[in-house]
């Protein structure tokens, strides 16, 4: 198993496996909440949340024995409206020396030096439309998904809670809003449309073939083939559409896997019973995936960042907010609880 | 000369020990132990500069009413505490 990078409210453990045997670290930040973690280029990122003395960023060059702070995202001060990073919801890079990160409230920053200075890209920031977005699951508007074409760095698709998903073609100079085929059935019926409105809670692209995004949205599972400019919904999904988490097979992009709750009012797993679902086909079948889940008495949500897959598409990870942390085999056929009592899980992510 | 104490769970990240301060205002105060420690400038206001939302400044036991542009006046036997709110967690 690869090792595995589990962020947490309460700390950044690593789960490693040697002669056969795992082994979880103690945690890095103990105590702390770790919103978001990144392995890239040999280095690990962590992305820090102190309940009282704001937004850190750390970096470890070796293998995580020890960090360094970093100056974090920041908006420019006295910047109009006089924004401050409440939140970094997610880490990535574009594995040629460049990182992202997307914030709450929703930006997208950029670092060219390891994460040493960051700035802000100020042309999605100023989109007109940017007056639009709005809070989904937060009081402020997040950016919780950077895609990075791995055939050309230049291409970028982010996706906002809520504001819909954005895409550059020209590393982030200018952006136009996609998304069309998306559909918002908490809008008024005339604005359901509305690129705009979209929630997108998450989105996972196949490395092999980044035009297939998989879109797990609040209204259910869309599939674009487009690289994200159109989207097609997948109906019906059992049983249920509503999630969180989305994982793209790497080679294969007829392959996916969601982690259903019940519906927006009711996050909890339908009928109490855990199960990851997945498509083979392109979405035109789904099966529920239970072989070692609890089949019972189970409330855990999976959040936007807590599955992965590794670079194989043969083993998967997923976390939950109640801490537990499970492990699937076999492209998620069969499943295995690490016997450990976690903090709510953020994120976790294969290096 | 107005005195600055930190608590003690801010030691855990930045080492910041009991200063001594040339200021006439809470915002002076902070200034001049951010020019000795930059990297704790971050931990105490956010980057417009405005006090982070869980600290929070007392003048000997008032709590500092200005907390967008620190302007509260401070005199020269003042003591500074520089705590976090429980709000925080």
């Amino acid at each position: 198993m690869p090792t595995l990078h589990i962020a947490t409210r309460k700390g950044l453990f690593t789960l490693r496996e040697s002669l056969g045997r795992r082994h979880l670290s103690r945690p890095a930040f103990p105590g702390e909440a770790v919103t978001a973690v990144l392995a890239a280029e040999g280095r690990l990122f962590a992305a820090l949340r102190l309940g009282h003395f704001g937004v850190k960023l750390h970096r470890s060059d070796d293998d995580g024995a020890t960090w360094r702070e970093l100056a974090a995202p920041a908006f420019a001060a006295g910047l109009e409206e006089a924004p401050a990073v409440d939140m970094i919801w997610t880490l990535a890079s574009d594995g040629g020396g460049t990182l992202y990160a997307g914030t709450l409230p929703a930006a997208l920053f950029r670092s060219t030096d390891g994460g040493e200075s960051w700035s802000l890209m100020e042309s999605l920031w100023q989109v007109p439309e940017r007056k639009d977005w709005q809070g989904g699951g937060y009081d402020l508007p997040g950016l919780h998904t950077v895609l990075v074409d791995p055939r050309d760095a230049r291409r970028l698709t982010v996706a906002v809670s809520t504001g819909g998903v954005w895409r550059s073609a020209d590393a982030g100079a200018s952006w136009r809003l996609t998304g069309s085929g998306l559909h918002a059935d908490y809008m008024p019926p005339a604005l359901a449309k509305e690129l705009v409105a979209q929630d997108v809670h998450r989105l996972a692209a196949c490395t092999a073939a980044p035009e297939t995004v998989w879109c797990q949205h609040h209204n259910g599972i869309f599939r674009s083939t487009d690289g994200g400019e159109t989207f097609d919904r997948l109906d019906p999904v059992q049983p249920s559409a509503f999630g969180f988490a989305v994982a793209a097979h790497p080679r294969e992009a007829q392959t996916a896997w969601f982690v259903p709750a019940v519906k927006d009012e009711c996050r909890i797993p339908v009928d109490a019973r855990l199960v990851v679902t997945r498509t083979t086909d392109g979405g035109r079948t789904f099966e529920a995936l239970g072989s070692g889940l609890p089949a019972a008495d189970c409330y855990d949500l999976v959040y936007r960042h807590g599955l992965d897959v590794d670079a194989d598409g043969e083993r998967l990870a997923m976390g939950s907010t109640t801490g537990n942390l499970w492990l699937g085999q076999d492209g998620g056929a069969h499943w295995e609880r690490l016997d450990a009592h976690l903090p709510p899980i953020a994120q976790v992510a294969f290096a | 000369m107005p005195t600055i104490t930190f608590t003690a769970n801010l030691q855990t990240h930045v080492a910041c020990p009991p200063a001594a301060v040339a200021a006439a205002t809470v915002r002076e105060a902070l200034e001049a132990v951010f020019a000795e420690t930059p990297r704790l400038r971050s931990y105490i206001v956010d980057e417009q500069g405005r006090l982070r939302r869980h600290v929070v400044v007392y003048v000997g036991d008032r709590p500092v009413s200005d907390r967008t542009t620190l302007s509260d006046p401070i005199a020269a036997d003042d003591e500074l505490f520089v705590f976090q709110a429980l709000s925080g967690g």
